[in-house]
């Protein structure tokens, strides 16, 4: 156990002998765990037959940075951090928070106000495609599901690994309603967040029951049910298939982004055609729908219902005893939650314009997960922020192709995608447990607000 | 009749390899009270490991018996296994235990995102199929059984009693239960904790590992999304069984394994893991201390 020694001797010609022997050892286990993996690499050959392809430059790459990497940890970084730690809590000053720090969100809604047309101004109509489309939609769909599960985890403190059912019955609900019935968009929108949020009563009744880990297995086992009988029911779902076609909204009825329509949006104002339109009016709408979670959520905390929530995630036991009707007030976690999610789930199925299995499976639950908890369960801002880093980053790495450069012609930035999003789960959650905002604004007060360190408060028990 | 008996048997043969998995989520549920969502990763992890040490073994060595293959196999599945599943317990969880509940669940599940991603960016994500190794099949009055799963069978038991034993009557064991009793009581009386929660992620890492090899040797293929679905399988085995008890684990993992083949058997295959997911749903909401576990009692 040589990497666990303490770490309290600090005479320098004992340290670096020890960063040496670490940086050795930790050589040792990295030689251990990548000889078979990155040494040997399994390929398929003509005949269909695996054969085995070497790569031993790159496995003594990964050791030597192992290797490398514990010694200069071990050497100069933890020293030089303890050395901080200690100057820091001699210096432990409040400082006056800066207007941007006060106005974030302010300034932040501002700027998404502003970002489709400045897209459009810096790259041309069709150019701002990607960036309106990929980056900006794409973020905002999963803020708004981060919001919506905040409702469960982050206020009610239950732990809901089944999210993703909800987003699927609302992306199902809109696109078999309107296909089979040809309901519009903006009757469906509603309806889909009553379906969900009438599954979420159906799913969160049997589980009232249970706590922390297990709520979080049974949850995850709903909502793989809900996937398989999605795959399953093929005269309804189509299966695998999924369903394609589905019409998309219009400006509330008024203006249509169907080609052929005589109120076509692009013919009403005379403008060249593209989907660049379309791109932007479900931009503003998935925004809309966000903030429209982040409002009720703000409301809601300050209503007898979201000071039961607050209360139940912190201590189940003194919430019954003080007369909160426990059933009712998770019911309604559940329900609400879901609801956003039906939202979220019903605006996938349009802005795709089709929807299947696929999406809906266990990992986009626990992206979901991962970003609340990142952001500091509770924190609408720190939610907003873990998700512009986590998706955004990963979605960043779609455009890197001057790694192409970099790492040879055969190298695709995307193939690591989800590997650096589990990787930063695991990195960002030992670095700061407690997610980017630590600390919440209390929203009931004697006189004055204190704001209240996450490290005083305990979540995630309910 | 003979069906049944048939299918009876299909169905232990996967339960055992359940069983094995279950066992390493029970023993680190009941020694740290977290769900070690990356040991499904860590059981396909050693299933790779078993398939590329095959195919050195055989492109080095031909002919080589059948039976010294097998057993490379796994000592070089339990070997890496073990390794991944000690150096993430010290690099993900270890810095997380006195955090809040969820930390460690949320490191565990990017873990599991992280290895499955690895192996695909390493290996490729294609299905890795392998040439069959063992493929005797014998008739016992009627009844179909291969080779493979008498040694799979074989396998099971005899690696049970030794953890039986091992938990059971050597000081190792005597510190690992203390350590599930009491941590801080246990610290005090001398036994090393770190020490101890490494070596039950060890013991948990190599039995997942063998339970690889044997998935791997039984369908002849793997792939790395292999990890998820036999993990919640196994872990609903832990659940079904009692989750902190090792017998509870195997029993489990025999339940699951006979429901999943009984249902394919007689019912649709289509709908054979929502059984599954049901199922643990069920004992969750009706029973959550499981068939041999204890309740947990609550203290205010």
């Amino acid at each position: 156990m040589s990497i666990t020694t303490n770490t309290n001797e600090s005479a320098g010609g004992n340290l670096t002998a020890r960063a040496l022997r670490e940086g050795i050892f930790a050589g040792i286990v990295a030689l251990g765990l990548f000889v078979l993996f990155v040494g040997l690499e399994t390929t398929q050959n003509i005949r269909n037959e695996l054969v085995l392809n070497q790569r031993w430059g790159l496995l003594a790459i990964f050791v030597i940075i192992a290797a490398v990497g514990r010694f200069l940890t071990v050497a100069y970084f933890q020293p030089s951090m303890a050395a901080r730690k200690a100057a820091a809590s001699k210096t432990a000053v409040d400082t006056e928070e800066s207007f941007f720090k006060r106005n974030f969100s302010k300034i932040a809604i501002a700027a998404l106000l502003i970002y489709p047309p400045l897209m459009v101004m810096l790259f041309g109509v069709q150019g701002s495609l990607k960036w309106v489309d990929n980056f900006g939609i794409q973020i905002l769909i999963y803020v708004m599901l981060a919001w919506g599960l905040n409702i469960v985890v982050g206020l009610a403190g239950l732990l809901d690994l089944g999210y993703v059912a909800f987003y699927a019955v609302g992306a199902y609900s809109y696109a078999l309603l309107s296909q089979q019935f040809g309901f519009s968009f903006w009757l469906l929108l509603p309806l889909a967040g009553i379906l969900a949020a009438f599954w979420g009563m159906i799913l969160g009744f049997p589980v009232l029951r249970l706590k922390g880990d297990y709520l979080a297995i049974v949850t995850l086992a709903f909502g793989e049910i809900i996937r398989l009988v999605l795959i399953n029911w093929t005269e309804v779902t189509r299966g695998t298939f999924g369903v394609s076609g589905i019409p998309k909204a219009s400006v509330f009825g008024i203006w249509s982004f169907d080609v052929s329509a005589p109120n076509n949006f692009a013919k009403a104002f005379g403008l060249p055609m593209s989907s660049a339109y379309y791109k932007i009016f479900l931009f503003y709408l998935i925004l809309a729908l966000a903030l429209l979670t982040a409002y009720v959520t703000i409301r809601l905390r300050r209503m007898p219902i979201g000071r039961a929530w607050e209360a139940l995630r912190e201590d189940e036991i003194a919430c019954r005893s003080l007369g909160i009707n426990t059933v009712t007030t998770k019911l309604t976690a559940f329900s609400i939650g879901a609801m956003f999610g039906g939202f979220a789930g019903s605006f996938f199925a349009v802005r795709q314009g089709f929807v299947s299995p696929e999406s809906f499976v266990f990992l986009e639950s626990a992206i979901i997960l991962a970003i609340v908890v990142l952001g500091g369960m509770g924190s609408l801002v720190g939610i907003a922020v873990a998700a512009v880093v986590m998706v955004g980053g990963t979605e960043l790495l779609r455009e890197m192709t001057f790694l192409k450069a970099v790492f040879g012609p055969d190298f695709t930035p995307e193939l690591y995608r989800m590997l650096i999003f589990g990787l930063a789960m695991v990195v960002v959650m030992v670095w700061k447990p407690r997610g980017f905002v630590g600390s919440r604004e209390p929203t009931a007060f004697l006189r004055e607000r204190k704001a209240v360190s996450g490290s005083f408060t305990k979540e995630g028990h309910g | 009749m003979e069906y049944f008996i048939q299918q009876l048997v299909n169905g232990l043969t996967l339960g055992s390899i359940y069983g094995l998995i279950a066992i390493g989520y029970t023993m680190v549920y009941g020694i740290i009270g977290m769900i070690n969502f990356a040991h499904g990763d860590i059981f396909m992890l050693g299933g790779f490991a078993a398939l590329i040490t095959f195919l050195v073994l055989t492109s080095v060595f031909v002919g080589l018996p059948v039976v010294i293959l097998l057993l490379v196999m796994i000592a070089a599945a339990m070997l890496t296994a073990s390794l991944w599943n000690w150096t993430i317990e010290k690099v993900a969880y270890r810095p997380l235990r006195g955090s809040f509940r969820l930390a460690p669940l949320i490191t565990a599940i990017g873990m599991s995102i992280a290895l499955s991603n690895f192996i695909q960016v390493t290996q490729g994500p294609r299905n890795k199929p392998i040439p069959p190794m063992v493929s005797s099949v014998y008739n016992v009055f009627g009844i179909a059984i291969s080779l493979k799963q008498l040694i799979i069978m074989f396998l099971t038991v005899t690696l049970l009693a030794v953890f039986w034993y091992i938990v059971n009557k050597t000081s190792l064991g005597r510190a690992q239960r203390a350590t599930e009793q009491d941590r801080k009581m246990a610290a005090l009386l001398g036994i090393d904790v770190d020490r101890t929660i490494s070596v039950t992620f060890i013991m948990g890492a190599s039995l997942a590992a063998v339970a690889g090899t044997m998935y791997l040797m039984y369908y002849g293929v793997t792939v790395f999304t292999d990890g998820f679905i036999p993990g919640v399988k196994a872990f609903t085995a832990a659940v079904l069984g009692g989750i902190g008890s090792l017998p509870g684990a195997v029993l489990g993992g025999l339940l699951i394994g006979l429901i999943e083949s009984l249902w394919s058997a007689y019912f649709t295959i289509d709908y054979k893991d929502v059984a599954t997911f049901s199922i643990l749903a069920i004992v969750l909401i009706f029973k959550p201390s499981g068939i041999l576990g204890r309740p947990e009692v609550e203290k205010v």
